[in-house]
C-alpha cells in the first residue's frame, strides 16, 4: 500500500529526514517511536503534502501512485489521514461545516452524491458515540478552546468519520490520561480492516499495550534504525532511548 | 444644470454652481437649514476637496472622482416606473420599514407609510424640517463639522433632503428602519443627501442602510448622517455598502451619544469604486458604549479607507473599533484610527484593531493607529495585522480533502464572521453571510441590481 525509498527532507536547508525506507501493507498496523526531534511528524507531514518540507531525495508510492505529485486534498481523497499532534484552532469555522465539506469534497471525488442531512447527522451520532466525544464539540469552531484531549478526541472522530485508508496518527496518545488512551485505542481497533492500514507514532510504549501493531520502528535522527515486532516496543520502554544512540553508532 | 469639470478650480467650481442656484437650494426648506449654506460654501471654498497632503487623506486621493462632470440633483428626479414593483423584499423574515432615497431625495412611495403610533417619526427630511422645525432645529449640523471639515461643509451648502428619524423618550421603534439609498439615472450624478436621527432618551431603534447602484454611470455620492443618541438610549447600526465599480461613496458620519447610551454600527463593505467612510463619534456622558466596526472585501482596482475619530469626553466610556478587510488582485485600502481620550475621562476602555488579508503581492493596505491620550488611568489598546491566510489551518483543512479555493473561502468567511457574528438583527446576519459567501466566491462581480434582492431590477 505505501512504499517509502530513501526519503531525504529538508526545511530552511536543515535535513531532518536522511533516507527513510519503509513498507506498509493492507490491513497491517505499523508503530514508529523515537525521541523528540527525530523527525517523527515531518515524516507524518510529508506524507500528507505538507510544502514546509521540501523532499530533496526518494521516492513515496501510494497504491502504485507518486504520492509527490500530490496535493495534500488529493491524497485525503486518496484516503491518506493525518491525525495532527498539534491540531489547529480554526476560529469561525464550525466543525459541522468543516465535517460537512470535507466529506463531500471525497464523495465528489469518487462520484458519489452529496450525503442528504439527515444521514450526515446520523454519520455523526454513531461516530461520536464511538470516541465518545461530548456533542457540544461539534457544535463548535474547529479545536477553539478544546482541551488537550478533547482536540485528540476530535482527530480520532475525524478519522472515523472520513473512513480513510491510511491513517497516521501523530503521537495521537500524548497528553491523554488511561480512560481517554483507551478510548481512542478503541477508536483505531474498531475502525481497522483488512483494506486499510494505520501508522501510529507515539513517543510512549502504552499505547502499545492496547493498539497491537504488526511491525515497531525506531526513528533516531531522521533514520529507522531498527524494526521489529511488537517486543521491540517492550525493549525501547526497557532500555530507553540512549540505547539507541549506540544502535545508531553501528 | 451640469457642473462644468473643464472648468478652472475645483472649488471654484462648486462655488459658481452654489450661488448660481442658491435660490434653488433654498426653495421649500426654513431659514435655519438656509442659513447655513453660505458660510457652509465658504468654509467648503477655504479648503478644497482634500488631496493628498491632508493628513487624513493621505491614502485617498478623490480628485479624479471630483473631476468628473456629474448631474447634480438639485431637483429629484421622475422616474417613469415603478420603484414598489422593484423592491420587494426578499429576506421574508425582515420586516422592516422600508423607505428609498433616489438620488438622494426621499421617494414617496404609492403605498403610504403606516402612521407610526406614539409619536415616533420616519420621513423625509424635507418634511421633517418644515414641520418638526423645534426637533429639526436642535439638531441640525450640531455634531457636524462643517467649519474644518470640506465635504461636510460641502454637503451643508447643499444639502435638501434625506430621511428623518425621532424615536421620542421612552419609545422602541417595533421593527428596524431600513434606508434604500438608490443611484439610478442615465447620465452620471452626485447626489448630497443629508439624514438625522434623533433618539432621545430610554429609547431604542435599529437602522439598516443599503447603498446600491441600479445604473452603470458613474456616481458621487458625499453624505452626511446625525446622529443623537440620548441617555440611556439603544442603536443599531447597519450599513450594506454594494455600488459598482463607477461609484464613489464618501460617508460622513456624525454620531453624539449621551451618558448610558449604547450604539453599535456595523458597516458592510461589498463592493464600490472608492469608499471613503468618515466616522465622527463623541462620547459626550458617562458609562457609554460604542462599537464601530467594519468589513470590506475589496478587489481588482477598488479603494476603501476608514477613518474614525472616537472622542472620549467623559469618563467611564468603554469604546471598540474592529475594521476588517479582505483585498484581492491590486486593489488598496486604508484604515485610520483615532482614539482621543480627553483629560477627565478617567476609567476609559478603548480598544482598536484592524486586520487584513491580502489575497495577491499586489493588494495592498496603509493603516495607522493614533492614539492620544490625556486621562491617566485608563485602558487603551490598539493592533493590526496585514498578511496571507494561516499556512497552518489551510493546511489542516486541505489535508481532509477541502480543495485549496474552498479552504481559502472557509478561512475568509471565519475571518468575516467575527463581524458579521455582531449583527444583531437575526435575518440580516444570514443574508449578509450569504452575500458575503457569493462576494468571496466571485459571484457577486456584477452588482449593479440589489443584491439585497429586494426585488429584481433587471425586469425593467
Ligand atoms: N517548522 C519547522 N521549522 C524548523 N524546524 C523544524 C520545523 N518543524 C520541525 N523542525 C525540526 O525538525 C526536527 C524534527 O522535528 P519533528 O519532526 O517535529 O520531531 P518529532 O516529531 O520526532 O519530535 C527538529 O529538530 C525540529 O526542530
Ligand atoms: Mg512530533
Amino acid at each position: 500500500m505505501l512504499t517509502i525509498k530513501n526519503l531525504h527532507a529538508s526545511i530552511e536547508g536543515n535535513e531532518i529526514l536522511k533516507g527513510i525506507n519503509l513498507e506498509v501493507q493492507k490491513g497491517e498496523i505499523h508503530a514508529i517511536m523515537g525521541p523528540n526531534g527525530s523527525g517523527k511528524s515531518t515524516l507524518a507531514s510529508v506524507l500528507a503534502g505538507r510544502n514546509l518540507f521540501e523532499v530533496t531525495e526518494g521516492e513515496i508510492l501510494y497504491n502504485g501512485k507518486n504520492l509527490m505529485e500530490m496535493a495534500p486534498e488529493e491524497r485525503a481523497r486518496e484516503g491518506i489521514f493525518l491525525g495532527f499532534q498539534y491540531p489547529v484552532e480554526i476560529p469561525g469555522v464550525s466543525m459541522m461545516n468543516f465535517l460537512k465539506t470535507a466529506i463531500n469534497e471525497q464523495r465528489k471525488h469518487r462520484g458519489q452524491e452529496e450525503m442528504k442531512s439527515s444521514d450526515f447527522l446520523k454519520m455523526m451520532r454513531e461516530k461520536k458515540d464511538l470516541v465518545e466525544i461530548d456533542s457540544n464539540l461539534t457544535n463548535r469552531s474547529v479545536n477553539e478552546g478544546f482541551s488537550g484531549g478533547e482536540k485528540k478526541r476530535n482527530e480520532i472522530f475525524q478519522m472515523a468519520m472520513l473512513d480513510p485508508k491510511l491513517s497516521i496518527l501523530d503521537e495521537t496518545d500524548s497528553g491523554l490520561d488511561i480512560d481517554a488512551l483507551k478510548i481512542v485505542a478503541h477508536g483505531v481497533n474498531q475502525l481497522k480492516s483488512p483494506d486499510n492500514a494505520t501508522i501510529v507514532i507515539t513517543h510512549y510504549q502504552r499505547l502499545l499495550n492496547y493498539i497491537i501493531p504488526d511491525k515497531v520502528h525506531v526513528l533516531y535522527d531522521g533514520k529507522i534504525v531498527k524494526s521489529g515486532g511488537k517486543q521491540l516496543a517492550l525493549e525501547l520502554e526497557d532500555k530507553g532511548y540512549e540505547w539507541l544512540s549506540k544502535e545508531a553508532a553501528k | 444644470m451640469s457642473i462644468d469639470a473643464k472648468s478652472i478650480d475645483l472649488k471654484d467650481r462648486f462655488g459658481d454652481f452654489f450661488y448660481r442656484n442658491l435660490e434653488r437650494l433654498r426653495d421649500g426648506l426654513p431659514e435655519y437649514i438656509n442659513n447655513k449654506r453660505e458660510g457652509a460654501i465658504q468654509n467648503f471654498q477655504k479648503y478644497g476637496i482634500p488631496n493628498k497632503k491632508v493628513e487624513a487623506y493621505k491614502y485617498t486621493d478623490l480628485k479624479p472622482a471630483f473631476e468628473k462632470e456629474y448631474r447634480t440633483y438639485i431637483e429629484p428626479k421622475k422616474i417613469d416606473f415603478d420603484l414598489n414593483d422593484i423592491f420587494r423584499c426578499d429576506v421574508p423574515e425582515l420586516d422592516t420599514h422600508v423607505v428609498l432615497l433616489l438620488n438622494g431625495w426621499f421617494y414617496e412611495t404609492k403605498t403610504p407609510q403606516k402612521k407610526l403610533p406614539n409619536g415616533l417619526i420616519i420621513t423625509s427630511l424635507r418634511e421633517a424640517a418644515n414641520r418638526y422645525p423645534d426637533i429639526v432645529e436642535k439638531h441640525y449640523n450640531r455634531y457636524a463639522d462643517s467649519e474644518t471639515e470640506s465635504l461636510t461643509a460641502l454637503n451643508t451648502a447643499f444639502a435638501q433632503d434625506g430621511v428623518f428619524i425621532y424615536v421620542p423618550k421612552g419609545k422602541t421603534m417595533d421593527k428596524p428602519v431600513q434606508i434604500i439609498n438608490l443611484l439610478m439615472d442615465e447620465e452620471d450624478g452626485m447626489s448630497q443627501h443629508r439624514n438625522l436621527f434623533v433618539m432621545e432618551e430610554e429609547t431604542h431603534a435599529q437602522v439598516i442602510v443599503c447603498d446600491h447602484t441600479l445604473s452603470q454611470k458613474n456616481f458621487l455620492t458625499n453624505s452626511v448622517t446625525e446622529v443623537y443618541a440620548g441617555q440611556n438610549a439603544r442603536m443599531d447600526f447597519v450599513r450594506i455598502q454594494n455600488e459598482h465599480n463607477g461609484s464613489t461613496q464618501l460617508s460622513n458620519f456624525y454620531l453624539n451619544q449621551e451618558r448610558d447610551s449604547r450604539v453599535t454600527a456595523n458597516t458592510i463593505s461589498l463592493h464600490g469604486g472608492l469608499i471613503r467612510n468618515n466616522y465622527n463619534l463623541r462620547l459626550n456622558g458617562e458609562n457609554c458604549e460604542n462599537n464601530t466596526l467594519g468589513l470590506y472585501l475589496t478587489d481588482r482596482g477598488q479603494h476603501i479607507d476608514s477613518y474614525v475619530h472616537m472622542d472620549h469626553a467623559y469618563p467611564h466610556c468603554r469604546s471598540n473599533q474592529l475594521f476588517k478587510g479582505v483585498l484581492d488582485d491590486y486593489a488598496t485600502g486604508a484604515f485610520n484610527g483615532r482614539i482621543l481620550v480627553r483629560q477627565d475621562a478617567q476609567k476609559t476602555e478603548a480598544y482598536q484593531a484592524n486586520n487584513n488579508i491580502l489575497l495577491t503581492d499586489d493588494a495592498r493596505m496603509n493603516s495607522k493607529p493614533q492614539l492620544e491620550i490625556y486621562a491617566d488611568d485608563v485602558k487603551c489598546s490598539h493592533g493590526g495585522t496585514s498578511g496571507q491566510l494561516n499556512e497552518e489551518a489551510m493546511f489542516y483543512l486541505r489535508s481532509r480533502g477541502i480543495p485549496l479555493k474552498e479552504a481559502q473561502l472557509l478561512l475568509m468567511y471565519a475571518f468575516a464572521h467575527e463581524i458579521i457574528g455582531q449583527i444583531h438583527i437575526k435575518p440580516l446576519q444570514d443574508r449578509i453571510h450569504e452575500l458575503i459567501e457569493k462576494r468571496l466566491r466571485g459571484e457577486l462581480s456584477r452588482c449593479n441590481y440589489c443584491q439585497m434582492h429586494c426585488g429584481d431590477a433587471g425586469k425593467n
